[in-house]
């Protein structure tokens, strides 16, 4: 069975939930009415991304009792949500999180890890880290999820690989940076990791970035999927809002894994000795 | 040889689009450029146009009984190449009094109050035609603190401030801007015969290079020098670059209170839009 993915590269509104939450739902519906089976917001799409002081105002507490949540959840009766927003927790702390929502239900919360915090980046003054990576069943497979900085550390997407992800659905706010005489630096870079993992975990890998401006930030876009040849099988465009749609074909995962058995011949076993024989020695 | 080449169709696109999305999301449509006769004003210029649309732009010729007539003449050009209103405006009867009051005012004291009358002028137009003025400072002179504080820098926004000086000028190239402005000798313009590379000690070429060692790739002085620059050039830049770092900055506020503006107190402006 062939899944329709529709990535949404859109722009935000900063700080304002009700704007941002109106774009997804029309996405949602523009999507489920072109017969897709899932819809991918970027990171923080609920939000925008350069929050700062604004994070207590805007951040959430998923659930069918958030009013606005509960908007997200009947959507995703229809198709399946990944979104991205801030998430409040009982005792005041504040998560970066990408959600997955399938049939009126909360099926996967992921925090972000990795809290880029250099250069332009300032999310550990305002956020709290999340600690895990766990793999989880939808109706399509099973699926990862990962937020921007976080794929950026190679034992991210592992974790979730030897956890039995074989989709993975990566969103981001990256700005653009490093315009050279070809293209914009950051989008060569994410593009680059994106299809190598495709390649190294023989497996689905979709990214949606945002776009627009935040003061002199200018978000690129460019919504990709790779599969698990590391073939590029779309491409959204850059610096345009888009949704972007693919086939994700799961019979490509067999062909692919018996030409070239990287799952079946790997050794968690051995990466994790040495790991804790690297903490016992320092 | 650091390449500092930039695929300049992209940048074309991206800057086009800040424009664009940060005077609208300010509420407004319209845009006011002090046009100097320069590269980099003429740059910007043509990027506002590009972005808002030519009825959407107001340029300004604000000349000095002494600057040049050449600025004025090559300002027009523009003006008549992108069909956009203007407006000459001669600063001299509001300049000469200062200047006048204080017999042997020095160059620098002319200029900056040249450059500060033009941001005045600059501003009230934009109040008049309900327009964002748009900033012309280019990397390089902001790096190197070449620039009249509140006057030259004042702006709403600037689209070129992260291009350096020969950057903005292979922009020129892609954007048709006549070629009189891309190769004439960069000029602020303030008295006679001055030259922004005659003022600097080194030319743009030159200090670009550096810059861009310095500041993009994270190259320590010392490293430079092995590439090849002189000790003294490196020294004479870097200290050019701290020295002038109040004027890349807000003031600074002392605290007294639990949140204080600028140190506790932080949003994007784009706040809410």
């Amino acid at each position: 069975m062939s899944i329709k993915i529709a990535l949404a590269q859109i722009n935000t509104v900063l700080g304002d939930l009700q704007k941002n939450l109106t774009r997804h739902l029309e996405l949602a519906a523009e999507a489920e009415s072109n017969k897709a089976g899932i819809v991918v917001f970027p990171e923080l799409s609920l939000t925008g991304y350069s929050l700062q002081d604004i994070v207590p105002d805007v951040a959430i507490k998923p659930s069918i009792d958030d009013p606005l949540f509960a908007k997200l959840l009947q959507a995703s009766k229809g198709i399946d949500l990944m979104i991205g927003f801030v998430e409040k927790d009982a005792r005041h702390r504040y998560f970066i999180s990408a959600g997955y929502l399938s049939g009126g239900e909360i099926v996967h919360i992921h925090r972000k890890v990795y809290l880029a915090s250099y250069g332009i980046f300032d999310e550990k003054r305002f956020l709290a880290a999340g600690d895990s990576f766990r793999a989880f069943d939808t109706k399509f497979g099973r699926f990862g999820m990962l937020i921007c900085e976080d794929f950026w550390h190679i034992s991210s997407p592992y974790l979730l690989w030897l956890d039995g992800a074989d989709y993975f659905l990566l969103q981001s706010s990256s700005p653009g940076r490093g315009v050279t005489d070809k293209q914009i630096g950051s989008a060569d870079w994410v593009e680059n990791i994106n299809r190598s993992y495709a390649g190294l975990f023989t497996s689905f890998f979709a990214h949606a970035n945002r776009v627009g401006f935040e003061d002199g930030l200018t978000f690129w876009g460019g919504a990709t999927l790779y599969d698990p040849d590391g073939k590029l099988i779309t491409k959204g465009p850059y610096y345009e809002e888009a949704l972007t749609y693919a086939q994700i074909e799961p019979a490509k995962l067999r062909r692919t894994r018996i030409r070239l058995p990287l799952l079946r011949d790997e050794r968690p076993d051995i990466t994790l000795r040495e790991l804790e024989r690297m903490r016992k020695h320092g | 040889m650091a390449d500092l080449t930039i695929n300049t169709k992209l940048v074309r696109d991206i800057l086009t689009g800040f424009i664009n999305t940060e005077i609208k999301r300010s509420g407004y449509s319209r845009a006011v450029i002090n046009l100097s006769g320069g590269v980099d004003s003429a740059v910007a210029c043509v990027l506002a146009v590009e972005a808002l649309g030519s009825e959407n732009v107001l340029a300004l010729r604000l000349p000095y009984k002494t600057s040049s007539p050449d600025s004025l003449e090559h300002a027009q050009l523009l003006i008549d190449q992108l069909k956009i209103s203007s407006k000459t405006i001669s600063i001299s009867g509001m300049v000469d009094p200062l200047i006048e009051a204080f017999p042997n005012m020095s160059n620098t004291r002319r200029g900056n109050i040249m450059a500060r009358m033009r941001m005045i002028v600059g501003y009230d137009q934009s109040e008049d035609f309900h327009g964002l003025v748009i900033g012309t400072g280019n990397k390089t002179e902001i790096l190197l603190g070449y620039t009249t504080i509140y006057g030259d820098s004042a702006c709403a926004l600037n689209p070129i401030g992260d291009l350096y000086k020969t950057q903005v000028r292979q922009l020129a190239g892609e954007l048709d801007i006549p070629s009189v402005i891309i190769d004439k000798p960069p000029s602020a313009d303030l008295w006679e015969g001055q030259t922004d590379e005659g003022e600097l000690g080194f030319t743009y070429e030159k200090v670009d290079q550096l810059l861009y060692l310095l500041v993009d790739q994270r190259y320590s002085p010392s490293e430079c020098v092995a590439e090849g620059f002189e000790e003294s050039f490196v020294k004479k830049v870097t200290s050019r670059i701290q020295r002038f770092q109040f004027k890349r900055s807000l003031p600074p506020i002392a605290k007294i209170s639990s949140r204080t503006i600028g140190s506790d107190f932080l949003y994007f402006r784009d706040w809410g839009t």
